[in-house]
């Protein structure tokens, strides 16, 4: 397959997905903070939390709306751009996106609806259910597609067929609860709490920092505070368990976000770190030009066990015979013998020989693991972009921090003091909005880039995934997109702005 | 069929009354137009399942990728 355009559709879909993780996850989080505050409204039956309540859903059908069928995009770029790749999934990303399709268009739309139209035609406790409805609704299906994710990075409940060239589902509970797809999606939907939270505090500050709406904004400021809180800590317990199952299922993946070259035990963590542009996996240079680390912490992220041993780069490439690793070398060879297992299955079948298709099968299923390094040329190539996980690692890391410091501080503030007296702190709430999409961009650059060069992690590379189509038609459909979407969110940002200004007591 | 009728009006009067909600479906029916129609027919005319009619012939193209080079 010409690099070029696997290039082109690699970045293509790059762009869609992270354009449409602008609007995603304000929607998984910003129903909660809307369940909660209409919950106080029924218990209370205050005017003032039913204002706020209504306010913040204008917001959250804002962006719904604006966000809605960005994801289809993807999907046409399954069956276009990575058609090898979607024949060889089969039912297991079908099925969960069917789920997802049934349970986001009936649940979602029909209580949707209810939400909006509802206020003053159906009674109080129905409406709550309706909204509490939708944003369950939100969560559920991210569950699916992330469940699909989860899949691609470690896959497992399924069987290929040679016959079809597809894999088959054979266990829908292990695809659903695999370790990997949890962590993955509890993780997930965990930064959009965190980045919904953001967007409340942040608006909020920006009331007060307007001195309008005071207490309409310190009311939205202690929900989006508390829920943030928690949410984050919510976060670090997942991302815990998110870095353990890459240490178990993807351990380049972990090498790479640490930039961790040479393996070692009691390995410790950079917290603060600038890679060497020269270092090679062959040369002997320095990994860092400058580090500060936190001894231990990675062998225990990763393993749960301060002394364990974290494979390096060059340990996962080359081996390390006393630590049970076997080289990249030896995944190959066993990878080509299943792409030939598979030939002479297809050829036995030809010949109606039954006998030979049985034996290929054996050398196929016994090698199946390993059958994405068939088609890698060099052992080397199975290292991901070294600088991009790193660094967008750390990032969404130090941010991470941050955030939890600014709700807890917030929150703080706001219960005991007069919070509107803080002003820096109130402008760097303000400025943290587009911080927790930057964060959450982050985390699926780690995600994704740190398993390159995979599309289904050790089955199929991505310039196998892809579709031989005209890379003009791939660069003219990129260029498209970018301008749609970028479009959309202009959109978004004017029709928000104009919404936030008219303020909570103007029209819905 | 009153329950038929209620739901009716619940939806009508419901779009009736929208402010922002106005300006937002304007905006979901022309980015649907873009993305299904536009982007469909212009950019990828040929695509995998247009080029490749049948089971088999989808089978072969997939195995001829995957069986290296």
């Amino acid at each position: 397959m010409e690099e070029h355009l696997v290039d082109w559709s690699r970045a293509q879909f790059a762009l869609t997905a992270m354009y449409h993780w602008i609007f995603v996850p304000l929607t998984l989080g910003l129903g909660f903070i809307v369940a909660i505050m209409e919950s106080i409204y029924v218990k209370t039956g205050s005017q003032e939390w039913k204002k706020m309540t209504k306010f913040w859903m204008t917001l959250f059908a804002i962006n719904f709306a604006i966000g809605v069928a960005t994801g289809i995009i993807m999907e046409f770029e399954f069956g276009t751009n990575w058609a090898n790749y979607s024949w060889f999934v089969g039912d297991i990303f079908g099925a969960p996106l069917a789920v997802e399709g049934i349970l986001a268009f009936f649940m979602e739309s029909t209580f949707f609806a209810v939400m909006f139209f509802g206020w003053d035609k159906v009674g109080k406790k129905f409406h709550l259910v309706s909204t509490w409805l939708v944003a369950i609704g939100s969560n559920l299906s991210a569950l699916w597609i992330l469940v699909a994710n989860g899949w691609m990075q470690h896959p497992v409940g399924m069987s290929f067929n040679p016959d079809t060239v597809r894999n088959e589902m054979i266990n829908f509970w292990e695809v659903l609860f695999s370790p990997v797809a949890v962590s993955k999606f509890l993780h997930t939907i965990g930064s959009g709490y965190v980045m919904a939270s953001l967007f409340v505090v942040g608006i909020s500050a920006w009331y007060l920092l307007k001195r309008r709406d005071i207490l309409f904004a310190k009311k939205s400021m202690i929900v989006g505070a508390t829920f943030g809180l928690i949410t984050s800590l919510f976060l670090i317990l997942s991302g815990d368990e998110s870095a353990h199952q890459v240490a178990l299922k993807q351990p380049m993946k972990l090498a790479a976000m640490e930039g961790l070259y040479e393996g070692k035990t009691e390995a410790g963590i950079v917290g603060i770190g600038v890679l060497n542009p020269n270092k090679t996996l062959t040369n002997e240079e320095e990994a860092f030009l400058f580090e500060l680390e936190a001894p231990y912490a990675l062998s225990l992220l990763g393993y749960h066990d301060s002394s364990a041993f974290v494979p390096g780069m060059k340990d996962l490439v080359y081996g390390n015979e006393q630590r049970g690793i076997i080289p990249t070398s030896e995944k190959m060879k066993k990878g080509k013998e299943a792409v030939q297992a598979l030939e002479d299955y297809k050829e036995a079948k030809k010949r109606n020989d039954t006998q030979g298709m049985n034996s290929a099968k054996i050398i196929l299923d016994e090698n199946m693991k390993y059958f994405g390094y068939g088609h890698i040329k060099n052992a080397e190539d199975v290292v991901p972009p070294v600088a991009t996980t790193f660094y967008a690692f750390h990032l969404m890391v130090t941010l991470g921090g941050w955030f939890t410091f600014l709700f807890a501080i917030l929150l703080y503030l706001t219960l005991k003091k007069d919070v509107s007296k803080y002003r820096l702190l109130l402008k760097s709430a303000v400025a943290s909005i587009p911080l927790g999409y930057i964060a959450g961009e982050a985390g699926w650059v780690v995600a994704e880039v740190g398993r390159q060069p995979w599309a289904i992690q050790d089955l199929m590379p991505v310039g196998i995934a892809a579709t031989k189509i005209s890379t003009t038609n791939v660069q003219i459909s990129f260029w498209m997109f970018a301008f749609l979407f970028t479009l959309l969110l202009v959109a978004e940002v004017k029709i928000m702005t104009k919404q936030i200004k008219i303020g909570p007591d103007g029209g819905h | 069929m009153l329950k038929i009728k209620e739901v009716y009006y619940f939806y009508i009067d419901g779009f009736k009354s929208m402010k922002v909600g106005k300006t937002l479906w304007k905006i979901i029916f022309i980015k649907l137009a873009v993305i299904l129609i536009f982007l469909k027919y212009v950019t990828h005319d040929k695509n995998f399942k247009s080029e490749y009619k049948t089971y088999d012939e989808k089978v072969n193209f997939v195995y001829e990728n995957l069986k290296g080079n």
